[in-house]
């Protein structure tokens, strides 16, 4: 098997679940409880809280367990909504969020009234900073901004927006259930208020996560009953669950480095491998292999001269087996501008005149886990509504694959999936009816954009 | 697999039959939100893919479900409102097949490298002696499940195993729960499936976002009976909710969208010997010349039992039908499917 779905859930390290193991049957006391085994767990809990509060920079007392990403958000955004209620009702958002935020905000709008904005983004998914100060009025009581986007990796502007949010005196959150052990992130540089993780997504258990929140935002308790969480959060306490975030967050700060190098080594390769054997194809996302265009920032210039080394290191990089600390990048990963605008392990393709899920059964049929999208409850497909909002036709949108790598996969690994991406993509535009008319010229409007962009390369 | 017992125990019976089997849902029109929601029944909900998920699971064989909205948007739900409006009344379930079944379904299994796509119909492919393939009423079937299969073409037929037509409901329930498949006992379907509820005039209100005019009872002659409420409430040979206090038992004979008013009759009204359709197609006989005559079974609605009738080429894409005797409410927008020997010879629309 080979799994390129860690945006859909990681492997649970094995020295994860070591940690965790105690936690079930041995010191199994009720954190609430006055005798020693309860102390355990106490102790076992806060030294989780420590660990996450140091990877983002915030006190231990601003961390919150929560049960999932999704609750973490539902907290973030419903409570917020009540707490600063005599302020306004105004939400602004993005068109990208996760199903998490948006649904959330929905239903603030259609059941309490609230009113949100959502905001557009440019062709590679990333939100102008300039229009989330646009979009602030009188009774914007709360911005929320995804750190990264869950399908085309999009690093989204996170800290100018919180610079923008500060100076307004609005509140700011982020969901960083993509980007939390993925990149560098910290509460302070970033100005964000309130901020979402989750547990699995970076090689911790399912079923827990946590709501980062600044000590002096006036959130309300989201769970009702006991004192748990500093009155804010009730329910007992899920101890191994917590035990394993802690330990999987220690692990994510201490190789994060190269990680974080590895792993964009493998992007650029597999993005640059698809593009040489697969034609009409179409990166969704921000394009790493771009040359660096005149009107754009600085900052993108510091972006590809970073990735640029890891390209030329792409050798070295396959070679190293064992995953230790790289000062250099440890420092500089300070900053999330340096890494440039994509995750480091997002890969996402359209592939024309092909119907997505086809390919990903057919690459199931050959034991290669991808995603097509964010997973859903039922397992089916909708339209991305992400891949929408970067102008994507509905046929793109459908033809879309995304392989989201993890510092584990290998460049065999990957030769083998692009490999198998091309005889099916082969295959089964040699079924589709739109391919033989693309290909008698009598295909327009919809695919020249794209393939222009492919010839340019 | 809908998760129903007939599909779910198809694909335990081809399995026993060493085919190399892949479960597929195809999800057509509900949303998640509403998917979660709807407990049970219906063959297209959630519930529907754990249940078939979970048969595929005891089976163990692969399982997908894969996303049929946009083309069940369009060729199902924007073709049953469109004829409504047009004061006919369509069947859905004939347009599912053969645009969303037979032809998006079967395209992504071709692709996926299937060779057949199977189904839980009651019925048989039977491949005559002229050479062609056609449905065939399996003979013990308690509804008939050919009807709306009228439609297929020979390519689709070629690519279709029926493999529970060969037994009855009774046995395969007794198969199912034999072979320990958890869905032996599920209710079967009813309804359309995208209108769960029945109620066809409030889903088409809110697929156009409108509310349809009120309008005129007449009669055949012209004269105003009553107002009734929008004639997508109606359908030809309706007796109930007509509201009309005529002292005897009146229905509806002819809908008229150009005029939006809704013609009532006496019983004799209702009947009709003859009728035309268009929208021709050919299952077990290649084709009937233009001028040619010949003598079938007719059914003009899923449940009708059938009247012997003699269909006339009378056009290029026309056949005009005299029955043997009088049948009841000839509805525009049905099918009229004839058969020969229990085999579907051909079918089209009706006008």
């Amino acid at each position: 098997m080979i799994y390129l779905d860690n945006a859909a859930t990681t492997r649970t390290a094995p020295e994860v679940v070591s940690e965790m193991l105690p936690y079930f049957s041995e010191l199994y006391g009720n954190p609430s409880s006055i005798y020693g085994i309860a102390q355990e767990s106490k102790a076992a809990i806060d030294k989780a809280r420590e660990s996450i509060a140091h990877v983002i920079g915030s006190r231990t007392d601003e961390i919150y367990f929560t049960s999932c990403g999704s609750e973490s958000d539902n907290w973030a955004l419903k409570a917020a909504f009540e707490a600063y209620g005599d302020k306004g009702k105004h939400i602004i958002t993005t068109k990208i969020e996760h199903p998490a935020i948006r649904n959330t905000c929905e239903y603030l709008e259609r059941e309490r009234g609230a009113e949100i904005t959502w905001l557009d983004v440019d062709s590679e998914g990333r939100v102008d900073p300039a229009a989330v100060e646009r979009a602030i009025r009188p009774d914007t009581i709360l911005i929320s901004v995804m750190t990264a986007n869950n399908e085309i990796g999009t690093i989204e502007p996170v800290r100018e927006i919180g610079e923008i949010a500060r100076a307004h005196h609005v509140l700011f959150h982020t969901d960083a259930v993509q980007a939390f052990g993925q990149i560098p992130l910290n509460v302070d540089e970033l100005h964000v208020d309130m901020l979402s993780a989750s547990g699995h997504k970076f090689n911790g258990p399912k079923g827990v996560g946590f709501l980062y929140i600044r000590r002096d935002v006036k959130i309300r308790s989201f769970l009702h009953g006991g004192a748990q969480e500093h009155n804010r959060r009730a329910g007992t306490e899920n101890v191994p669950g917590i035990v394993g975030i802690g330990a999987a967050a220690r692990r994510a700060e201490t190789y994060l480095g190269d990680k974080i190098k590895k792993e964009i080594g493998l992007r650029n390769y597999l993005i640059h491998q698809i593009r040489a054997n697969v034609p009409n194809v179409k990166l969704n996302g921000p394009d790493p292999e771009a040359p660096v265009q005149t009107h754009q920032s600085q900052n993108v210039q510091h972006q590809n001269a970073f990735q640029g080394q890891f390209v030329n290191q792409e050798q070295s990089v396959y070679k190293e087996g064992s995953l230790h600390q790289d000062e250099d990048i440890q420092k500089h990963c300070a900053l999330t501008s340096d890494l440039g605008n994509r995750l480091p392990n997002n890969v996402n393709f359209s592939f024309e005149f092909v119907e997505g899920e086809s390919l990903l059964i057919m690459l199931d049929m050959r034991q290669i886990c991808a995603s097509s999208g964010s997973a859903c409850s039922s397992g089916s497909l909708s339209p991305s509504h992400v891949l929408k909002a970067i102008g994507l036709s509905d046929s793109l949108a459908h033809g879309a694959l995304r392989m989201t790598l993890s510092e584990e996969n290998t460049k065999e690994e990957l030769d083998t999936v692009v490999l198998a991406i091309r005889d099916i993509v082969r295959r089964l535009r040699g079924m589709s009816p739109k391919y033989e008319a693309y290909l008698s010229g009598n295909e327009q409007a919809e695919t020249e954009a794209v393939y222009s962009e492919t010839a340019a390369e | 697999m809908s998760g129903g017992v007939d599909s779910s125990t198809a694909a335990y019976l081809l399995k026993k039959q060493g085919y190399n089997v892949i479960g597929v849902t195809m999800q057509i029109w509900q949303e998640e939100s509403e998917c979660r929601m709807q407990a049970e029944g219906g063959c297209c909900g959630i519930s529907a893919v754990e249940d078939a998920r979970r048969v595929a699971r005891v089976l163990d064989i692969p399982y997908y479900v894969m996303n049929f909205r946009d083309v069940f948007q369009k060729k199902v739900i924007d073709y049953f409102v469109r004829e409504y409006l047009d004061g006919r009344t369509p069947n859905p379930c004939i347009a599912c097949n053969r645009y969303v079944k037979w032809e998006s379904l079967l395209q992504r299994s071709l692709e996926i490298g299937a060779d057949y796509i199977a189904t839980g119909h009651y019925a048989r492919i039977r491949h005559l002696e002229n050479g062609r393939f056609a449905i065939a009423n399996s003979a013990t079937a308690a509804k008939d499940q050919t009807y709306a299969l009228y439609g297929l073409t020979q390519e689709q037929l070629a690519h279709t195993l029926m493999p529970v037509g060969d037994y009855t409901k009774p046995e395969i329930r007794a198969i199912a729960e034999e072979a320990g498949l958890p869905v032996a006992h599920k209710h079967d379907s009813q309804e359309i499936c995208f209108v769960p509820d029945g109620d066809y005039a409030s889903f088409i209100e809110r697929e156009t976002g409108r509310k349809l005019p009120s309008g005129n009872f007449v009669t055949r002659e012209g004269k105003i009976l009553g107002k009734h409420r929008g004639i997508i409430h109606y359908t030809v040979g309706q007796r109930r909710g007509l509201d009309l206090p005529m002292g005897e038992r009146v229905f509806v004979t002819e809908i008229r969208p150009d005029t939006n008013e809704v013609v009532i009759g006496k019983g004799a009204d209702v009947y009709a010997d003859t009728l035309k359709a268009n929208h021709l197609t050919f299952m077990g006989i290649p084709d009937l010349p233009l001028g040619e005559a010949q003598h079938f079974l007719a059914k003009i609605r899923y449940n009708h039992r059938g009247t012997g009738c003699t269909v006339r080429r009378t056009g290029e894409d026309e056949i005009t039908c005299i029955f043997d005797e009088p049948v009841r409410a000839v509805t525009p927008g049905q099918a009229i499917v004839y058969y020969r020997d229990g085999y579907v010879a051909g079918g089209g629309i009706i006008q």
